[in-house]
């Protein structure tokens, strides 16, 4: 049989199956801290962002599928200690209302609201551990 | 076990083709619907008997405030530029038509003895009508003021004009209470709140002269968290705005407020703000249950008390909280039935801050009004804005109704900043 060139798509297709197969495999985070990030989710974050996580036009962002979100932790960790000012923009939305500092959350209620929100409204990413947010908060002093 | 993978991995690609030629032909639709000819009666809309609204423009994008010339042009004001363009003309109100000039985004948008006014977050600007009711130069507008205080939050210039040369604008207070740290837990209220100095109220400037500045306006009336519906009465010659109350008064005191107590209070405000009117933000909120304006939580207030409230000015009439009043028109056509006469119509863009409880709003309001002051309850006149129950209940709705305007034949226009509708609701009844 005479030998064909392999398709561009089929190559494509298969380093996109690969990579697929790279990706870690996210096991969804233990029942128990779920259970306890919902609640302070509905408590601090709710309102603003939402039951389903997708925020409200020109004002509060959307928590689902974003960098913001799913990106680097210490940053999301920062952002909720610290609060955040400035405008941000997302997909050509810009988001005007500011983020309000949240110091009065423990370190435990930050990992496990974290952890929620990173595995919540479609989004699926690995846990904030404590030590985590130990450590962010104590580089900053925050 | 290779196979299989091999075939699963053309199967990926094959859906990624579909569903990305699928994507553009959703886009292309998006693009052409801005051009839809013909007006078609929306049977989604419900109206009194008699009224019918039909839909005269789609996705048109962000369109916030809307302005109707004498010869039947509607200009719209996006809130998120177009091809760079902010001010949308829909020539004879027939979205086949469409040009757009103005390269900065905004809220308001006016006609007045001969002008555009269109405003951007920080400035108002005005353009010639030739005799022939068009904008005479698009592209170099008179700059009427800039240099008005924009830090996102509440930054809708909206605007409207007097019958003595004045133009009102609403600078909004970037701030949900003018916490010292704005919506934190446990921040206090600064006492006096500077914002009030550059914010918070509606300023009055000289619609005719250019070049203005901040500092050669005159803060007409205080006390008002942010306005974005506001519009001179010629029939009494007053201004009337309402007010978007406060937010988190759970989030923020859970000790004071139940998630209900926030879903309910503030009232929204309608008011009649006459020159040196001060109607209490950031130190007091109105709550409609009691009819009185109360101490707020960041002031030393619980809930119960008025303490320096007590003098502050009181609205004409309270609407649920939340809902977010973006419009107000007083209906001077005589195609509406008598009743509507120098009546008010108030379009609500909808609820966020009522989570978790059910939102609301999403409808245009009527308010009978006899000299200056409602006339009765507040009916719902246009609703359906939604698209379903469900879809009201969690905020995730079709259309929020941003602004409104009376045709010269009489007829009431509505716009919408989700997906950029206009309709032009008209009465054919007896």
């Amino acid at each position: 049989m005479r030998r064909r060139l392999i398709p561009v798509n089929v190559v494509i297709a298969a380093l996109l199956f690969i990579l697929l197969s790279l990706e870690p495999d996210q096991t969804k985070p233990p029942a128990a801290v779920m259970e306890r990030g919902k609640t302070v989710y509905t408590k601090e974050c709710l309102t603003c962002h939402q039951a389903d996580g997708l925020g409200v036009q020109r004002m509060n962002p959307p928590l689902a599928k974003t960098e913001w979100v799913l990106g680097p932790k210490a940053r999301l960790i920062k952002i909720v200690v610290n609060g955040l000012t400035d405008p941000i923009e997302i997909d050509g939305d810009t988001f005007h209302n500011p983020m309000p500092p949240h110091p009065h959350l423990t370190d435990q209620e930050i990992a496990d609201v974290l952890t929620y929100v990173r595995n919540s409204f479609g989004n699926k990413a690995s846990a904030v551990t404590l030590r985590e947010v130990k450590r962010v908060r104590a580089e900053k002093k925050i | 076990m290779k196979t299989i993978k091999w075939y699963l991995s053309c199967l990926v690609f094959t859906c990624m083709i579909v569903v990305s030629a699928c994507a553009e032909e959703n886009n292309n639709i998006r693009d052409t619907a801005a051009k839809l000819p013909t007006a078609v009666a929306d049977p989604a809309l419900t109206l009194p008997d008699g009224f019918t609204a039909t839909t005269v423009a789609e996705n048109l994008g962000v369109v916030r405030h809307i302005a109707i010339s004498s010869n039947g042009d509607i200009y719209a004001k996006l809130e998120k530029l177009k091809d760079g363009k902010g001010i949308l003309l829909l020539k004879g109100g027939n979205a086949t038509a469409l040009s757009s000039f103005g390269n900065y985004p905004g809220t308001g948008i006016a006609v007045k003895n001969g002008y555009l006014y269109a405003s951007s977050n920080s400035a108002v600007y005005r353009y010639k009508l030739n005799a022939n009711n068009e904008v005479e130069n698009p592209a170099k507008p008179e700059t009427i003021v800039k240099g008005l205080t924009d830090r996102g939050q509440h930054n809708a210039k909206s605007i409207t004009l007097d019958d003595a040369g004045n133009i009102y604008v609403n600078i909004g207070a970037p701030s949900n209470s003018c916490q010292v740290q704005d919506r934190a837990v446990g921040s206090k209220g600064q006492d006096p709140c500077p914002i009030l100095e550059y914010a918070g109220g509606i300023w009055q400037f000289k619609a005719g002269t250019p070049g203005q500045e901040f500092k050669d306006g005159i803060r007409y009336a205080t006390g008002i968290r942010n306005a974005v519906a506001l519009s001179w009465n010629s029939n009494v010659n007053e201004l009337y705005v309402l007010q978007h109350g406060r937010d988190d008064l759970h989030r923020m005191f859970d000790d004071l407020y139940t998630v209900k107590d926030n879903a309910e209070l503030p009232a929204e405000e309608f008011l009649l703000a006459k020159k040196g009117s001060d109607f209490g933000w950031p130190y007091c909120y109105y709550d409609g249950k009691q009819e009185k304006k109360m101490l707020a939580p960041e002031y030393g207030g619980d809930g119960k008390t008025q303490g320096r409230c007590e003098g502050a000015d009181k609205p004409i009439m309270s609407f649920p909280a939340h809902l977010a009043p973006n419009a107000l028109v007083f209906y001077t056509g005589s195609q509406f039935p008598e009743k509507y006469k120098n009546g008010a119509f108030i379009a609500f863009h909808g609820s966020w801050n009522r989570a978790p409880e059910p939102q609301a709003g999403f409808f245009v309001v009527f308010v009978p009004m006899k000299d200056g002051k409602p006339n009765g309850e507040w009916e719902v006149f246009a609703d359906g804005f939604a698209g379903s129950a469900e879809k009201k209940a969690s905020g995730r709705v079709d259309y929020r109704p941003c602004g409104l305007a009376q045709g010269s034949d009489g007829a009431l226009y509505v716009s919408d900043d989700n997906k950029g509708n206009i309709w032009k609701i008209t009465y054919n009844g007896k």
